[in-house]
């Protein structure tokens, strides 16, 4: 414990320090949005990476894999395939066409207020869902890594948690941000493939041996490695095969509308550089869930599934009791001491990575879009744009902290499926129809945002995630009349739906500026600038 | 550095050149259907994960069965996919992409 605390503080120190140090390089607002769009292809392509696997994917995903078996498995996959949504259509033609944040692009061609208002309160929806979910478990994790059990303790954590992401944020700007991606996507991979390596290792690099023993080690057998042990069990009946759809629909149409990831590609200088950390990125998240995928059946194997129900009954803690078991194997306690707390500390890096990336997402869209766009209709110069950013950053962080507390010890898990959810039904429609639609208009993008974010929500709501189940966060209640706890697959397609509806509906259409952005997404022609100091 | 110093007309010049139509119809004729096909092809590994599992189940090497197989097939044709992307946005769209880029930044000048 106190290895990985010193580890940790390791940690915490260096970023700091590249912290304050980018803070001397931010000087205009595509600094502190955008990190200057200096920041090389393979660097963010690392930085992708280390946006994009929260703790939910590390911890989560090993565990669902160490519990339920080859169930985990489909969210990795989901996870991964979703980003050629990303390299195929979104990530250069938006690199070309917008600024900071994703209503750039969204209000290009349209009334700006209204659709700047959506967007931003979508972004803002998508962000604090997705960060609220990691500060919460940011708080249980650290009582299982560090045996902290004592609630006044952990809510230190969080607090801790919160001022260190509210320092990256407000001081760093997106450069530093960028900069503590890059270390933590650089530690989780080196510290995955470690233990994976040594996990193969003991199974003479055999897949099939490894395999046959986590199945034996789970109880379940031969079930353990096929699909339907978490997902859609034949118990669940038709509803439960529906949620599976429903939950890959999410996960595979999600990540190319999730605000923190899609203002990832502004901070590279041109849209070529876009495609290649994309390129890089898909190259390291994909390699990243080969290696849960071990780390999982590994876990089921050496750990077993008894060992580590009994550590976290959500299978959280699977990764890191690997990590300690096969250290101790191999190189006795000590070597178990080291590498647990090494797997640990990196866990923390992992929180630390991306709830920075969230907090930035949603205090640029509040700043850039509702501040300076709706409230002050574009006279706002740009030092009081970044002020009320930093402003932002710091009120959005303190409230995430408060919140973080208050839900401590909440099944809360369901934000992240909802996050996921709203992006793919309000954000990604809206986002490909202004690509990719001539026709797209003022009334089909507020259309398109606000019907699916609110079908998703309202579906969540009555949903059994919320109410009348065992796990629900309302276990007492029951108005839960949607049976599916993933609403993806109702509100993606009404998210689309209202968006054309919306656009038929109206008269307004604006050849010229769709002459524009489509000429600017597909050449680059006026595509914002790197700054140069 | 922005619009501004564009007159909108420019743009418009630019959509109706033959050369920018085959630049949009270059990339909408290979990233449309390939997205389409990504998307069946991990649809259809969702479906059989649900419904199919005494199939997902069999064994073909030792202990790793057809849904292991399905699964690593995923990761395969994604970065397979996204390989074969770059390479086709490198040869036959960023040289006209290139070119009419700098015909619209001369013109400005």
């Amino acid at each position: 414990m106190t290895l990985s605390a010193v580890l940790f503080l390791v940690f915490v120190v260096a970023t700091l320090g590249i912290t304050f140090w980018a803070s001397r390089q931010t000087k205009t607002a595509a600094d502190y949005y955008a990190g200057g769009r200096s920041f090389t292809g393979f660097q963010n392509g690392l930085a992708i990476g280390g946006d994009y696997m929260s703790a939910a994917s590390f911890l989560g995903i090993a565990g669902i894999i160490a519990l339920s078996g080859y169930d985990g498995f489909l969210y990795s996959i989901g996870f991964l395939v979703a980003w050629l949504v990303a390299l195929l259509l979104v990530a250069e033609l938006m690199r070309n066409s917008g600024k900071f944040t994703m209503a750039d692009v969204l209000a290009f061609r349209m009334s700006p207020r209204p659709v700047r208002t959506a967007a931003g309160v979508s972004t803002i929806v998508v962000s604090i869902f997705y960060l609220l979910a990691q500060m919460v478990g940011a708080g249980a994790l650290v009582g299982l890594l560090l045996g902290v059990t004592d609630p006044a303790q952990k809510n230190l954590v969080i607090v801790g948690v919160g001022v260190l992401m509210i320092i990256y944020v407000v001081v760093g700007g997106m450069k530093g941000t960028t900069w503590v991606q890059i270390v933590k996507a650089v530690l989780l991979m080196g510290g995955a493939a470690l233990v994976t390596l040594l996990v193969l290792g003991k199974f003479g690099f055999n897949l099939s041996a490894l395999l046959g023993d986590a199945a034996t080690q789970s109880g379940k057998g031969e079930a353990f490695l096929k699909p339907g042990q978490k997902y859609g069990t034949e118990a669940q009946g038709l509803a439960g095969k529906l949620d599976l759809i429903s939950l890959g629909l999410a996960l595979v149409l999600g990540t190319a509308g999730l605000p923190h990831i899609l203002i990832r590609f502004y901070t590279v200088p041109t849209a070529k550089d876009a495609r290649k950390s994309v390129l890089w990125g898909i190259g390291i998240i994909g390699t990243f869930y080969l290696l849960t995928l071990v780390l999982g059946f590994g876990a089921a194997a050496v750990v077993g599934t008894k060992a580590i129900t009994a550590g976290d009954k959500a299978g959280n803690t699977a990764a890191p009791m690997l990590a300690q078991q096969i250290g101790e194997d191999i190189f006795g306690p000590i070597g178990g001491t080291i590498l647990l707390a090494l797997i640990g500390a990196v866990a923390f890096a992992t929180i630390l990575a991306v709830v920075a990336g969230l907090t930035l997402a949603s205090s640029s869209s509040f700043a850039h879009d509702l501040y300076a766009h709706v409230f002050r209709r574009g006279t706002a110069s740009e030092r009081q744009e970044v002020v009320v950013a930093k402003v932002s950053a710091f009120v959005i962080g303190a409230a995430s902290i408060g919140l973080g507390i208050l839900a401590q010890g909440q099944n809360v898990a369901f934000l992240v499926a909802l996050a996921f959810a709203v992006a793919a039904s309000g954000n990604l429609p809206a986002i490909l129809y202004s690509l990719f639609w001539k026709r797209f208009n003022t009334v089909g993008a507020v259309s398109a945002i606000y019907g699916g974010l609110v079908s998703a929500l309202i579906l969540v709501i009555f949903s059994p995630v919320v109410s009348g189940s065992a796990t629900a966060l309302f276990k007492d209640a029951n108005f839960a009349w949607f049976p599916l706890s993933n609403p993806g697959l109702i509100s993606i397609p009404v998210g689309f739906f209202c968006g054309w509806l919306g656009t038929v509906l109206s008269k307004e259409y604006n050849a010229a500026k769709y002459a524009e952005i489509e000429v600017r997404s597909l050449t680059g022609v006026g595509a914002e600038q790197a700054v140069k100091h | 550095m922005t619009t501004r110093e564009h007159d909108s007309s420019v743009y418009e010049q630019v959509q109706a050149s033959s050369e920018f139509q085959e630049l949009r119809r270059r990339f909408r004729a290979w990233t449309f259907p390939m997205t389409a096909a990504f998307l069946a092809w991990y649809l259809l590994y969702v479906v059989l994960s649900g419904w199919a599992r005494d199939f997902m189940g069999i064994k073909v090497l030792g202990n790793i069965n057809i849904a292991l197989i399905f699964g690593l097939l995923q990761f395969v044709s994604t970065f397979w996919i996204a390989w074969a992307y770059a390479r086709h946005m490198e040869k036959k769209l960023d040289p006209i992409s290139d070119k009419l880029r700098h015909e619209v930044e001369e013109k400005a000048k």
